[in-house]
């Protein structure tokens, strides 16, 4: 178990630093913006292909867009109590 | 000397043999067994194999060619890491289950004729519903029930379709299917339901959460990829398949938003991931079908490390709703970061196998300039990383911690998950070796800068999003709707319609048969009964008029 015990260690640690981890992240996710601005585009095939940090927009839209729809749709239409079919209680020891 | 073992046949053999052995020689053996069949595929040279004559019929149950090979080595190899995973389960039945499973999988890759194709399919089904039921619950039961209805509906269709296409073309061989006629699209609709092309996929999401721990990894990997296979083969190019695959990639984000628990949320992730397999089937291009052909492979691979990943929490933990977990990274570490690495293969995150693959695909709907296909195959990107990247591992291994403290997962599982993330990491480094054995020539290199650039972005921006949604992406205790409502829930609400209708029909027409036998009755009574007009003596008079009337009417007739 000691593989375990220092993997566990390690996240640990990781945890730990999570603001400076996520700073860094973010300065990342900045410079990719900055870059994809001022860097030749790679394509020309769809009109978006020219604009600078399209993928990161996109990107959060997307994410912001499917958990709006899915929890609306889940709350308005799809949504059941757990014993809805009249089955449950399926767990193993 | 003998240059074919149908290695669909030695499996089933050494299936028989693994029946009958116990404790540490039946673990020896399920692993030999296995690598023993792996071996005889790698050792497979294309051509075509044990042909015979059956009545008018051609079976070639052995055609071997680039695209079977590349289905056949994954299958053996995804058999290889699932009985390393399963080696400390003590139940013969999934075993044997588990193995004849693969042998009709590999018997479905290798069959050149469609009656071979077809019997190989439902060996398929009557096997892997026991790796369903042998989790040994009510719901199991019920739950595999409704999955062997569904492929036998669907085995149907396909037998149907395979005679019309004999019918329609005097042959049995298994190529694309050019006619368009019942046959086309009875066959297309019988493997759609395999691939889980909505509205026809409950039956996965259905029964792959309740299967046992270790048949969900077999059951994830073998049915829905066969059917790719058979799509690759026979219907290529078919236009509507591009937008039954948009459909289906993003079907299954929305739901996996939803999901409560993590294997049925992973479950939604397939019927997602084929989504990406059947959209690059219908675009047809060379770039698509080998795109689709690599994405199948790596797919198998990530998926059952995410589903051994969660699977290993439900073993250890006895649940699996994300409700009910959180705060396990400290207790199971080597099973999150096994995890991680399947969950940032299927995220498409550069340097893992997703990367290699499903970039393809989305590059072959740009190649093509299909923007709509591009930039909703894209969001569903996004969307994958958000819930196998990010909402289960969070909400299962960091998050609110639940105060569950589980010991690691057993070491057999551990070396199952390591050697799949191994593959998952050796393919994002070298995609080379993967595209060798493509069917076709691949000229696309994923790790260009616009690539890389664009990814990042997509997934970080992600990130982003979801970091800032939180609070409201967690799972809800509740159940989803999904189209396996029809048959669990209006089925036999218009069965039960169904039945009190003809009651009620049957009562009000027996009421009324005995209202008028009861009239009858009472009327015959009238007639016959004591006092009835016809029981009353009649006096002697009208006696002898009448006899005087008919032998006055014999006498005239005489005369005549």
């Amino acid at each position: 178990m000691s593989v375990s015990t220092r993997t566990g260690n390690i996240l640990e640690a990781l945890v730990a630093r999570r603001r400076p981890l996520r700073n860094t992240v973010l300065v990342i996710m900045a410079l990719l913006v900055v870059v994809d601005v001022f860097k030749e585009p790679a394509y020309e095939r769809f009109a978006w292909d020219g604009i600078g940090g399209f993928a990161a927009f996109y990107g959060f839209i997307s994410c912001v867009l499917i958990i709006v729809v899915s929890k609306a749709l889940g709350y308005a239409f799809l949504y059941r109590k757990e014993n809805y079919y009249g089955e449950s209680g399926n767990r193993d020891d | 000397m003998i240059d074919f073992i149908h290695p669909s046949l030695v499996l089933i053999a050494g299936a028989l043999l693994l029946a009958v052995l116990q404790g540490r020689a039946r673990q020896v053996w399920q692993i030999a067994l296995p690598a023993f069949v792996l071996l005889i595929i790698l050792g497979l040279e294309p051509g075509l194999y044990g042909q015979m004559g059956f009545g008018a019929l051609e079976l070639v149950p052995g055609r071997v060619d680039k695209l079977s090979l590349v289905f056949a080595y994954i299958f053996g190899i995804i058999l290889i890491i699932g009985n390393i995973y399963a080696l400390h389960v003590d139940d013969r039945v999934q075993h044997v289950a588990a193995m004849v499973y693969a042998s009709g999988a590999l018997g479905v890759v290798l069959a050149g004729d469609l009656v071979s194709l077809y019997v190989f399919w439902e060996l398929m089904v009557i096997s892997s519903v026991w790796l369903i039921w042998q989790r040994r619950t009510d719901v199991s039961w019920r739950a595999g029930m409704r999955y062997m209805l569904v492929h036998a509906f669907g085995g149907m269709l396909l037998l149907a379709g395979l005679l019309a296409h004999y019918q329609a073309t005097g042959s049995m061989a298994f190529e694309a299917f050019e006619t368009r006629g019942w046959s086309f699209y009875l066959i297309l609709v019988a493997f759609m339901i395999n691939a889980a092309v909505p509205p026809l996929h409950a039956w996965l999401t259905d029964a792959y959460p309740e299967a046992t721990v270790t048949g969900a990894i077999f059951l994830s990997a073998l049915t829905t990829k066969t059917a790719v296979y058979t799509l690759i083969r026979g219907f290529p190019g078919t236009e509507i398949l591009v937008w039954l695959g948009v459909i289906m990639a993003l079907y299954g984000v929305v739901y996996a938003v939803l999901a409560n628990d993590i294997r049925r949320l992973l479950a939604y992730h397939i019927i997602s991931q084929v989504g990406y397999m059947v959209a690059g089937v219908g675009m047809g291009t060379t770039l698509a079908l080998s795109g689709v052909s690599a994405h199948a492979f790596t797919h198998i691979l990530y998926k059952a490390l995410l589903l051994m990943g969660a699977g290993a929490v439900l073993h250890m933990t006895g649940r699996s709703k994300l409700t009910e977990l959180g705060g396990l990274y400290r207790w199971m570490p080597i099973t999150f970061v096994l995890y991680m690495v399947g969950g940032l293969s299927i995220s498409a995150f550069p340097l893992f196998s997703g990367f290699v693959s499903k970039t393809m695909i989305v590059e072959a709907a740009a190649v093509d300039y299909r923007s709509w296909v591009f930039l909703l195959l894209t969001m569903a990107s996004a969307g994958t990383f958000l819930h196998t990247g990010l909402k289960l591992p969070y909400f299962t291994f960091m998050g609110k911690d639940s105060g569950l403290r589980p010991r690691e997962a057993p070491r057999n599982m551990l070396i199952a998950m390591g050697i799949a993330a191994v593959f998952c990491f050796l393919i994002g480094i070298f995609p080379q070796a993967l595209y060798a054995i493509l069917p076709h020539e691949v000229d696309y290199n994923a790790y260009t800068a616009g690539h890389l650039l664009k990814e990042m972005q997509l997934l970080l921006f992600t990130g982003l999003g979801f970091f800032l949604l939180l609070r409201h992406v967690g799972g809800d205790a509740k159940i989803s709707l999904d189209t396996d409502w029809f048959y669990r829930r209006l089925g036999p609400v218009l069965m039960v319609a169904a039945r009190d209708f003809v009651t009620a029909v049957d009562r009000s027409f027996r009421a009324r048969f005995m209202e008028a036998l009861q009239w009858a009755l009472a009327a015959s009574h009238e007639r016959f009964g004591h006092g009835g007009r016809l029981a009353q003596s009649w006096p002697t008079g009208s006696m002898a008029l009448w006899t005087m009337l008919v032998l006055a009417v014999l006498l005239v007739l005489f005369a005549l």
